[in-house]
């Protein structure tokens, strides 16, 4: 299909980028002030593209929801970012950096994407460590690097428990330095509601002033979308409670095409939740794997205290099942046993809910003080909630909502369907596949936003360079603010009994029973009537009280919740039209004999892009085929 | 991990009176107004106690509470509540956030109100405009280095003390409360931190003095109030940033001014 050109660079593919970067039409500097650039999302993703294109001379229009961009959510990531560098001299490698995420992913991502991903995630380490972040260094004063997400090699920097802070402030920081600069327009406390189009390119946004409610216009050259994930799809995710998909679903009502929305990864190791109340799930880092085992009693329904549940009463199901890996397996594996044994009535704790992950083994054998010292901060977050000390009684924990693998479908230039809209960070679906490797993310966000994108946009904007600056009071903007503002109106209208909490949860639950860690064909048909009916029932019952004039977080959560059924209905209709098991998505109707996922790559090894056709109307489904030319396409095994 | 597999009715045993600052916007004044809660759970958050209380009033038809929050996990810095005379609640060292039911018993008063500071104005009920914060930081708190310039990450040792000295400054989340706590709400917690920072990292030495002479100027063309060391805002801080800071930043700006 003519819609779906990857552009992908010719030559080896340890080549490519280099390639591309000495054929990409470039722009002088002195045409690059003339061009505007639109980027909406400022997370580690959008700070960093708005930082260095401001640094090469474009006027930057920076956007984001949150009160300052500092509160994005890559704030909240906590084990790491991958980089290449071989610093432990241990056999690492691009080439092995590229493999590990291509095998990850379950052979679902592109591979000259990738690759180039593991190329640039050196040159982004060393730009973060320029820019002041703090990584935790070994006593030799230089940067250390942990295994992490069951690799074989140790390549992950961090800063102590809270890289993607770090990690976002560094790029905080250089945007701050552009705003200061005046290179950078940063608009704060603002929601982008519809994308503007004009003759098949991306030329503007629409926004709302979350303070005062007022819509406005604003046009561009390029836009760029560094949303982030919307895992809060779920309800109950890891994500912050304000992640959304409104921006990147407005660009795919226009045209946008979605690539596999089904591919959701949910994270083994979060604390179950607490209360009917809770509206977050909080993350325990994957790093604990490293030294905690996982186990649930032998015995069904057996509610004793772990104490008393003796050593040959437990049964370490991640160790049985996969003795080559054990506890570490990657996230999908570990997630979904999880779930079977809750399922089967093997859970730990009163809800049956939970399984153990037990650090006593590993004080008796390295020490409590070796151990306080690795986990410190996430044992004491963890008793901070739970008030269980996890050096006296093992965590619960269980899995949840994390991570969106699919997302807006990019070329190799990181530009969607609509010439001149780009998609960086969480918010595509190019780098992980059907399931993302721990400290992968951070990674891409940071390549994409401070090596690629500047490079490739460039290429985009040198047809530009005579066009000039784009007013708002044309036709486009005006038909695209309406659009805005009907909407919001409407919702304030319906002014019916329920919450629009209420409906979240709701939904939530039909996405995490039914398109969660295990989906069938039945289940999956079932959530799709269910999504039609909630959205009905939401559209004539919903409550959202107050004024579109003003401070409303209720109406900002219905902008969202309202995107969230679309969203999900088509979560549910690629589930279901991909009959094959693969990463996070697992259809049990394509299992091996000893419950593992079966993929079916003469079928299946495409990406998925779907494409809108209205309201209410079904997707068009276009594939783009990938081609394994590097490595042999293998049977993901951790047995 | 939903709610069907517990008997909750037997948990929600609390009963608790509200006194919550309600303010429609910059521009009109606000008031006190009491509420009376049942049902409250011990095992809420602060924050998901006022998430059902917003749920009752939606459904009463009454406009639910403004306040700010995200993650939910003590990170981003967004929830600022000023509880029952202090910033954060009862407890020392939290975020908003963080603090949960339990640190109150059944048949307990709380009051919540705004963070109170001239430069961080009420936009409407619980939420402030904390913009302030990133004008400070436009002042220089950065490292001026474009993306591609940089040396290889290892290129420098800098020793594990003075790495995670400056680790434990950049720890601040730029929530606000070392200003709400402060009588003079001085920023001056949050301007030392990021000051330490990037002053004890070799990459950020050079622009140090000006840094610190800069971002202190901004603070006080801010508004904010400059600092008597009482030491109220190392208290509430959630992240425990420490004093010291400050001591570093009056060295920064003391070899700045003797300089000039
Ligand atoms: C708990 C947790 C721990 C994690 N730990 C790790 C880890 O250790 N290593 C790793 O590599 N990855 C980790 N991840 C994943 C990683 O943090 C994220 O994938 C990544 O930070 C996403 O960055 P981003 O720039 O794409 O988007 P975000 O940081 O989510 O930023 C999104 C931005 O878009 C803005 N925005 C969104 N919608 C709109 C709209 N409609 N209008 C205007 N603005 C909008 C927001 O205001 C924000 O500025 C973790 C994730 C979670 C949930
Ligand atoms: S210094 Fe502490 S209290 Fe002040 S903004 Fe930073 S984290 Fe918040
Ligand atoms: S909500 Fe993020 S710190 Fe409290």
């Amino acid at each position: 299909m003519s819609k779906l050109q990857s552009k992908i660079p010719e030559g080896i593919l340890a080549d490519k980028w280099q390639n591309h970067k000495d054929s990409v039409k470039l722009v002088n500097p002195v045409s690059r002030s003339s061009l505007d650039i639109i980027v909406v999302g400022t997370g580690l993703s959008g700070a960093s593209a708005a930082s260095t294109l401001a640094e090469l001379g474009y006027n930057v229009k920076a956007f984001c929801f949150h009160d300052s961009p500092r509160r994005a959510h890559s704030v909240a990531a906590q084990g790491g970012i991958n980089a290449a560098k071989n610093y432990k001299n241990d056999g690492d490698s691009v080439y092995r950096l590229f493999i590990d995420i291509i095998k990850g992913g379950d052979y679902r991502a592109r591979e000259a994407n990738v690759y180039r991903a593991a190329e640039i995630s050196n040159q982004s380490i060393d730009h973060l460590v320029a820019a002041g972040v703090p990584f935790t260094r070994e006593y030799s004063g230089y940067p250390d690097n942990i295994s992490f997400g069951g690799v074989q090699v140790s390549r992950t920097f961090y800063a102590q428990g809270q890289t993607g802070q770090q990690c976002l402030l560094g790029a905080y920081s250089g945007l701050n330095r552009q705003i200061a600069q005046g290179r950078v327009i940063m608009y704060n406390r603002r929601d982008m509601l519809e994308l503007v189009v004009v003759d098949g390119q991306a030329r503007g946004i629409i926004t709302r002033n979350l303070v005062n409610g007022e819509i406005e216009r604003h046009s561009a050259h390029a836009v760029v979308l560094a949303t982030g994930g919307y895992g809060t799809i779920y309800y109950l995710s890891t994500l912050a409670v304000g992640s959304n998909a409104t921006a990147v679903w407005a660009a795919h009502r226009k045209g946008a095409l979605f690539s596999n929305p089904g591919f959701m990864q949910i994270h083994p190791t979060s604390i179950p939740q607490l209360n009917e109340y809770q509206g977050k799930l909080i993350l325990m880092s994957e790093s604990l794997r490293n030294d905690g085992r996982i186990w649930v009693p032998r015995t069904k329904g057996d509610k004793r205290h772990p104490d008393e549940i003796k050593e040959e009463e437990r049964d370490y199901y991640l160790e049985r099942r996969y003795p080559a890996f054990g506890n570490l397996v990657p996230r999908d594996v570990a997630s979904r046993a999880a779930k079977e044994r809750c399922d089967a009535g093997y859970g730990a704790g009163d809800s049956g809910q939970s399984v153990y992950l037990d650090f006593s083994k590993a004080i008796e054998k390295q020490g409590r003080k070796v151990i306080e010292k690795k986990y410190r901060n996430l044992f004491e977050m963890y008793e901070k909630i739970t008030g269980v000390n996890p050096f006296n009684e093992p965590m619960r924990i269980y899995p949840a909502g994390h991570y969106t693998m699919g997302g807006l479908w990019v070329d190799y230039n990181l530009m969607t369907t609509i010439p001149g809209l780009f998609a960086i960070g969480e918010s595509n679906f190019s780098d992980h596949g059907a399931n993302r490797l721990g400290a992968g993310s951070l990674m891409q966000c940071a390549g994409d936003g401070y090596f690629i994108l500047p490079v490739t946009i460039g290429d985009y904007l040198a047809g530009e360079i005579k066009t000039p600056r784009l007013h708002t009071d044309t036709r486009e903007f005006e038909k695209a603010e309406k659009a805005a503002r009907e909407k919001l109106l409407r919702l304030v209208a319906v002014n019916g009994r329920q919450t629009v909490t209420s409906f979240h949860k709701r939904l939530g639950r039909i996405m995490w029973d039914m398109c969660g860690m295990v989906r069938n064909e039945e289940n999956l048909k079932k959530a799709m009537k269910m999504i039609k009916e909630l959205k009905e029932m939401f559209w004539r019952d919903v409550r959202v009280p107050g004024t579109v004039n003003e401070l409303n977080q209720e109406l900002e959560k219905a902008v969202k919740v309202a995107d969230f059924f679309d969203l999900g209905f088509l979560m549910c209709q690629d589930a279901l039209d991909r009959k094959e098991s693969c990463g996070a998505h697992f259809r049990e109707e394509s299992q091996t004999s000893d419950g593992e996922a079966q993929r079916i790559d003469s079928d299946f090894s495409y990406v998925a892009c779907w494409e809108y056709r209205g309201d209410g109307e079904k997707h068009d489904l276009n594939k783009e085929e990938l081609r394994f030319e590097n490595v042999k396409m293998q049977k993901r095994s951790y047995k | 991990m939903f709610m069907d597999f517990l008997d909750w009715t037997q948990l929600f045993n609390m009963e608790i009176n509200l006194r919550i600052w309600r303010q429609k916007d910059a521009d009109n004044q606000g008031g006190f107004v009491d509420y009376y809660l049942r049902n409250v759970a011990e095992e809420m958050s602060f924050l998901e106690m006022l998430d059902f209380l917003n749920r009752t009033l939606i459904e009463n038809g009454d406009e639910p509470v403004a306040f700010e929050h995200d993650c939910r996990e003590g990170i981003c810095g967004s929830c600022s509540m000023y509880i029952n005379g202090r910033p954060n609640g009862p407890v020392d060292n939290v975020t908003t956030c963080e603090l949960r039911m339990t640190s109150f018993r059944n048949g307990d008063s709380i009051v919540i109100e705004p963070w109170r500071a001239k430069s961080f104005p009420v936009i409407k009920d619980l939420v402030v405009d904390r913009s302030a914060f990133d004008k400070i930081i436009q002042a220089g708190g950065f490292i001026s280095v474009n993306a591609g310039t940089a040396p290889g990450a290892n290129s420098i040792s800098i020793s594990k003390r003075i790495s995670e000295e400056a680790f434990d400054a950049a720890e601040c989340i730029g929530c606000g409360a070392c200003v709400a706590a402060c009588k003079n709400s001085s920023a001056m917690l949050f301007v030392s931190a990021k000051v330490s920072h990037l002053a004890l990292l070799p990459q950020g030495q050079s622009e140090a003095r000006n840094r610190a002479r800069s971002m202190v100027e901004k603070m006080e063309e801010l508004g904010f109030g400059s600092c008597s060391n009482t030491g109220a805002c190392e208290i509430e801080c959630p992240r425990g940033i420490s004093l010291t800071h400050i001591a570093r930043l009056n060295r920064e700006f003391l070899k700045d001014s003797l300089k000039s």
